[in-house]
């Protein structure tokens, strides 16, 4: 066969392959997506959003008390978690050959790789068994810690895509130090950095485990972060290892609110955010 | 002495030329690395140096450490004095952002920041608060003016500075640089990374801003050197081996070195 011929075809054959695998790679996604909706959107009314559950057996009602407590903890524990994060990535940039950079990045990397439901324990012998009492801060807590190692990181690597050119521009007008990482340089990877912490927003607003040991859950309405508190991941698990049919319609309703959560906040952030100048050149 | 016979070249009939810039067995290492041995080199106020030599040879070395930048360079070392201005360089008491707010750069390639081409300008008067915030516009104008460019630009003061041409963006850098009103300007090849027509803009350029501004440039390109400067150094392998007016270097050098890199022998 001609060489030019058999080229060809193999660029095809590559190409192919690559469309087989982002098939395979956003199938589950929108089968999960389908699922959801097919199955939950039927019980969402605005009576889902705004009233609390009833009990077994009447109809109607809804998880108000598990949107409010999921929003509070995860709002909490972004306002603990994105500071020490952001920060923490800031400085391991800053100074990436210093000791406590080096260590902080392999904690974080093992923290990274540590499964949620250790959290919730380590969260729970810190707080809750020292309170006596389980409480939406601990919950809080638990998901901080879930976010710091990975808004630690990305901020980390969104520093070092900056290029060292701007840096030196900055240095070179008489920029001292930290006004250069802080308005140049962070300036500039803001949009990378805003990613990564949603990201990680959208990752523990999911995160069940960590809060079955510390929020517990709750059935009533609860604005008070130091009693149990509701969340939308710990409703799903109750009600869809619960004995009634209906809890497993409320079950995957929840979690057809709980994915629109996520992605409401995420297209927010994405349009404050909007990148108007290309970083690179 | 090619130093003081140069002064004498270039400032005929003044006793005393106001020295801008100068060295003074200036060294400066790597680590363990030495590359620049025994610098000491004199340059007059408003007159444009260049700086030429093979890659290498430690001319970027000696710009960067004329505004420190290679403070950033962990185990930097360095002996001897550079004086700018008025400071000692390398005097701990000198403050590094006064040092480089008098001492302006501009790099090989262009590194406008991602900003509007007004922001970019505006940043060093806005941060040393040298004039009044109200005032900065006429600031903004008048060094986009002097960098040639305001013409270009002055209809789209608002839109990013990363979507101007390559020559554009270096002579908004030269703008930027400009914003701080330095007494020197250093310029590290600014025209490497650019087309001829661009580069013929940034050298008429030199040839205004000489007349307020000291310049030193660092430059592969002999014309260009032969072209824009009245004094030229000529560094080979870390040291200083000549330093003379650029017709007496380009026309009747001293050193065999000299002869053989501006004849294109070597470098």
């Amino acid at each position: 066969m001609n060489r030019l011929v058999w080229r060809r075809w193999k660029s095809r054959i590559m190409v192919g392959l690559m469309i087989g695998a982002v098939v395979v790679a956003v199938a589950p996604l929108l089968l999960i997506l389908g699922t959801l909706v097919a199955r939950g959107a039927g019980s969402i009314n605005l009576a889902f959003f705004t009233q609390l559950p009833v009990p077994a057996g009447e109809t109607g009602g809804g998880v108000a008390h598990a949107i409010v407590g999921t929003l509070l903890m995860v709002g909490v524990a972004g306002l603990i978690g994105l500071p020490i994060g952001i920060g923490a990535g800031m400085f391991c940039a800053e100074y990436p050959k210093n000791r406590l950079a080096t260590v902080a990045r392999f904690v974080a990397d093992v923290m990274n790789g540590t499964p949620s439901i250790v959290i919730g324990v380590f969260a729970w012998t810190l707080i809750v068994a020292k309170q006596k009492h389980f409480s939406g801060f601990a919950g809080s807590a638990a998901l901080a810690m879930i976010m710091i190692p990975m808004v630690m990181r990305t901020t980390e690597e969104m520093i070092k895509l900056v290029p060292h050119s701007l840096r030196e521009a900055a240095l070179a007008l008489g920029y001292a130090r930290w006004r250069t990482s802080l308005s140049v340089v962070v300036r500039t990877c803001l949009p990378g950095i805003v990613t990564g912490s949603l990201l990680a927003i959208a990752r523990v607003a999911g995160e069940t485990a960590p809060l079955l040991f510390t929020a517990l859950g709750s059935q009533f309405m609860s604005r008070d972060l130091n009693q149990p508190m509701a969340a939308l991941p710990l409703t799903v698990f109750t009600y869809a290892t619960g004995p009634y049919d209906d809890w497993h319609r409320i079950a995957w309703a929840t979690a057809l609110v709980l994915i629109m959560v996520v992605l409401v906040l995420s297209l927010l952030a994405r349009i404050a955010t909007r990148q108007r100048f290309d970083v690179r050149q | 002495m090619t130093a003081t016979q140069a002064d004498r070249e270039a400032a005929p009939g003044t006793s005393a030329p106001e020295v801008a810039l100068e060295a003074r067995a200036f060294s400066f290492s790597y680590g363990p690395r030495q590359t620049l041995f025994d610098i000491s080199i004199r340059m007059q106020a408003r007159s444009v140096t260049a700086i030429i030599g093979p890659s290498g040879c430690g001319k970027s070395t000696f710009l960067r450490s004329v505004n420190r930048m290679n403070d950033l360079i962990p185990g930097a070392g360095y002996q001897g004095e550079i004086r700018v201005a008025g400071m000692s360089v390398f005097d701990p008491s000198t403050d590094l952002v006064t040092l480089r707010r008098q001492v302006g750069m501009v790099f090989q390639r262009p590194n406008p920041f991602p900003k509007t081409i007004f922001d970019n300008v505006a940043y060093g008067p806005r941060l040393n608060a040298l004039v009044p915030r109200r005032e900065i516009p006429e600031v903004v104008e008048q060094c986009l003016r002097q960098a040639a460019l305001w013409d270009e630009v002055k209809d789209r003061l608002d839109q990013p500075a990363t979507g101007l041409s390559g020559g554009q963006q270096q002579r908004l850098c030269i703008a930027r640089a400009l914003g701080n009103r330095p007494e020197v300007l250093l310029m590290d090849e600014p025209c490497s990374a650019l087309d001829p027509i661009a580069t013929q803009k940034i050298e008429e350029l030199i040839f205004e801003l000489k007349q307020q501004y000291t310049i030193v440039i660092v430059t592969h390109n002999m014309q260009q050197a032969a072209r824009v400067s009245n004094m030229t150094g000529f560094f080979d392998a870390g040291r200083l081996i000549e330093f003379d007016a650029t017709t007496q270097i380009f026309t009747a050098p001293k050193h065999e070195r000299t002869e053989a890199y501006i004849t294109g022998r070597f470098g």
